[in-house]
């Protein structure tokens, strides 16, 4: 089975072919890539027409004074066309420093970054920890791995749901913190403890994925490297510090990615925490659906403005942050 | 995150550790007051994790709408009333059947051409491959809020409104990106002289992909499956856009009718919860050994 054939891609080096004469090269590269298209073909037409025929729409909305009012719609068998107008810029000049622009916008987008930063890295931290733990020879470890990872496997709004009980005043939460003397915030209502809270259960639905990924990603690092570094007298924390976090680099690096990108635009932990209360909690995304189908009349230009300024968001600091991480694997060498 | 090569044996050796006890202890095997920590750390983090669920089911319990003020109560008068209400008196096999044609097609499709995209990406230097890659990420970013308006336009041209194909189309466009990155990683692990076996027998790449690579992928698989079947069980805000008779909402939309009614039936809400629950954890059950080294593959080679 192992013959070498010609123009078989050889490993390692998939990028390069051998070169055979040129019309097997057509035949090869034909059959070769006729496949390829052929499989990704799915993927691209469906998320042509249900993402990409979107985007463009959602675009065009943003220079334009849509709403529900001047949008087209049926009522009952009269049909009504669309009566909006094309404005250009108007919605982005006044999201970003029109009259209340701070209250609108700019708010929420600084709580917006800081609800970010602090759930990947709580998450992350959290995640990081109990894989390490999970990650040494001890007894039960598959029970625990199994009770650590079901919350992942309960649907986010019914646990979002029990927490939204046990949050409540007078809820499982404050009577414990009462018990203990502790002070009993008013979680669901209080704008700084809405903060918290909304933190503390992101983390508690984020922590599941972190953890499994990162235990899979502690479990291909060699064990001998582990020893060498022993061998060297090397003690606990500087394994932890040169093995087993460059280790990790590449799983630590998609995981924080996803984490930011799913963290920032968390719909479901926000919205259905403190429904339509809380608008200091507000973070873009729920605030531009809030724009969007929240309110009377809908303001869909509004909303899609705001969708687009978050992609863009997210899509520069995507490219920054995988420069940063190819420059880092650069000087790691 | 620098520094890998900086190796400690350079300084002069540290005083061999004073907390290694005389006991000969194999590689890896913790000291008795490590492992007890650990112990403890991970019961107490277990029943973190393990207490809003329950704490749901004892909920669920009470059968007053009430009673979540006070759970105290419910010890006396716990029944499972509430359970037959749900099951017998609303239309939660309706909703639970929606549920599964559209969590089970969204997975079967979603991860079927999620699969075909991995592979494609990971074996063949297509013109455009690191591009789709690319795409795939960014689809990822897409806030619902820029979506949920035009998707609804063109279901409604396409005359998908309303019906299972959409539902899953839409579903399929928002778990497959994260699908294909995680098996485009997993088929990296696979080597490529089994594809290369495959074609000297005589498969088409088609067919290599199908008869060799499929049944090798089964742990990323059972991940990418996971993910879909959940994504799709859970999700609530297309659901309830795109499914406007009460006869196709799945559960999670149905969920929503005990309270956007008059009075908000918290104990039906915490029944009809743990109904959906079980579903979601019986699948978790089934790929959960598959779980690590599925998520490994996916993420250690991206």
């Amino acid at each position: 089975m192992a013959v070498a054939v010609q123009g078989a891609p050889s490993k390692g080096s998939r990028d390069r072919e051998p070169r055979p004469g040129l019309v097997q090269r057509v035949k090869l590269s034909y059959s070769k890539y006729w496949y390829a298209y052929a499989m990704v073909a799915p993927v691209v037409i469906v998320l042509g027409v249900l993402v990409g025929y979107p985007l463009i729409n959602g675009i065009y909305l943003t220079l334009t004074d849509a709403n529900s009012l001047n949008s087209a719609r049926t009522i009952g068998v009269k049909h009504i066309p669309a009566s909006y107008h094309f404005i250009g810029l108007h919605n982005y000049a006044d999201v970003l420093w029109g009259p209340g622009s701070y209250d609108r916008f700019w708010s929420h987008f600084v709580w917006t970054i800081a609800w970010t930063v602090i759930c990947v890295t709580v998450t992350y931290a959290t995640g990081l920890g109990l894989a390490l733990l999970m990650n040494q020879k001890l007894r039960a470890r598959g029970l625990y791995r199994l009770l650590l990872i079901l919350p992942w496997a309960v649907p986010t709004f019914v646990t979002i749901f029990s927490w939204r009980l046990m949050l409540a005043d007078g809820g499982v939460v404050n009577a414990v913190l009462g018990s203990v003397g502790l002070p009993e915030p008013s979680w669901l209502a209080d704008p700084l403890a809405q903060k918290a809270a909304a933190i503390i259960v992101n983390t508690w639905v984020g922590v599941p994925f972190m953890m499994i990924s990162l235990l899979g990603g502690l479990q291909s690092i060699p064990a001998e490297l582990y020893e060498a570094a022993e061998m060297d007298g090397a003690t606990p924390w500087q394994r932890f510090r040169h093995v087993t976090l460059p280790g990790l680099r590449s799983v630590s690096s998609t995981v924080v990615l996803l984490g930011v990108i799913w963290t920032f635009n968390q719909f479901a932990v926000i919205f259905l925490l403190f429904g339509a209360g809380a608008p200091d909690a507000q973070i873009l995304v729920t605030w531009a659906y809030r724009l969007g189908f929240g309110q009377q009349p809908r303001d869909y230009a509004q909303s899609a403005t705001y969708g687009v300024l978050l992609l863009s968001i997210l899509i520069v600091f995507t490219s920054f942050y995988r420069r940063w991480l190819a420059r880092n694997e650069e000087a790691a060498g | 995150m620098t520094a890998t090569t900086e190796r400690p044996a350079t300084t002069p050796a540290e005083p061999v550790p004073a907390a290694r006890p005389a006991k000969f202890r194999r590689r890896g095997e913790s000291s008795p007051l490590v492992s007890a920590l650990s112990h403890g750390a991970l019961v107490v983090a277990s029943l973190i994790a393990l207490f809003p669920v329950l704490y749901i089911g004892f909920i669920s319990l009470g059968p007053d709408k009430m009673d979540y003020l006070h759970p105290g109560a419910i010890f006396d008068k716990a029944t499972l009333s509430n359970y037959s209400k749900v099951l017998f008196d609303t239309d939660f096999f309706t909703w639970f059947g929606n549920s599964v044609i559209v969590a089970g097609g969204t997975t079967v499709f979603g991860v079927l051409v999620a699969a075909t995209t991995g592979y494609a990406v990971s074996r063949m230097r297509f013109a455009g491959h690191r591009q789709l890659m690319w795409t795939l990420l960014v689809t990822q970013m897409f806030p619902i809020a820029v979506l949920i308006v035009p998707m609804y336009t063109i279901l409604s041209e396409l005359q998908l409104l309303d019906g299972y194909l959409g539902l899953i189309m839409v579903y399929s466009a928002t778990t497959v990106p994260y699908c294909a990155w995680l098996l485009k990683g997993y088929f990296d692990t696979i080597p490529v002289e089994i594809d290369e076996a495959g074609r000297v027998d005589g498969l088409s790449p088609f067919g290599t992909f199908w008869r060799l690579i499929i049944p090798l992928a089964r742990p990323g698989l059972a991940v990418a499956a996971f993910y879909s079947f959940l994504t799709a069980w859970a999700e609530v805000a297309y659901a309830s856009t795109f499914m406007l008779s009460s006869g196709k909402y799945t559960l999670a939309v149905g969920l929503q009718t005990f309270i956007s009614q008059y009075e908000s039936q918290w104990n039906l809400m915490a029944a009809t919860s743990v109904l959906i629950a079980i579903p979601a954890a019986l699948v978790f059950y089934l790929v959960q050994r598959h779980l690590v080294a599925g998520l490994t593959a996916g993420a250690a080679k991206s």
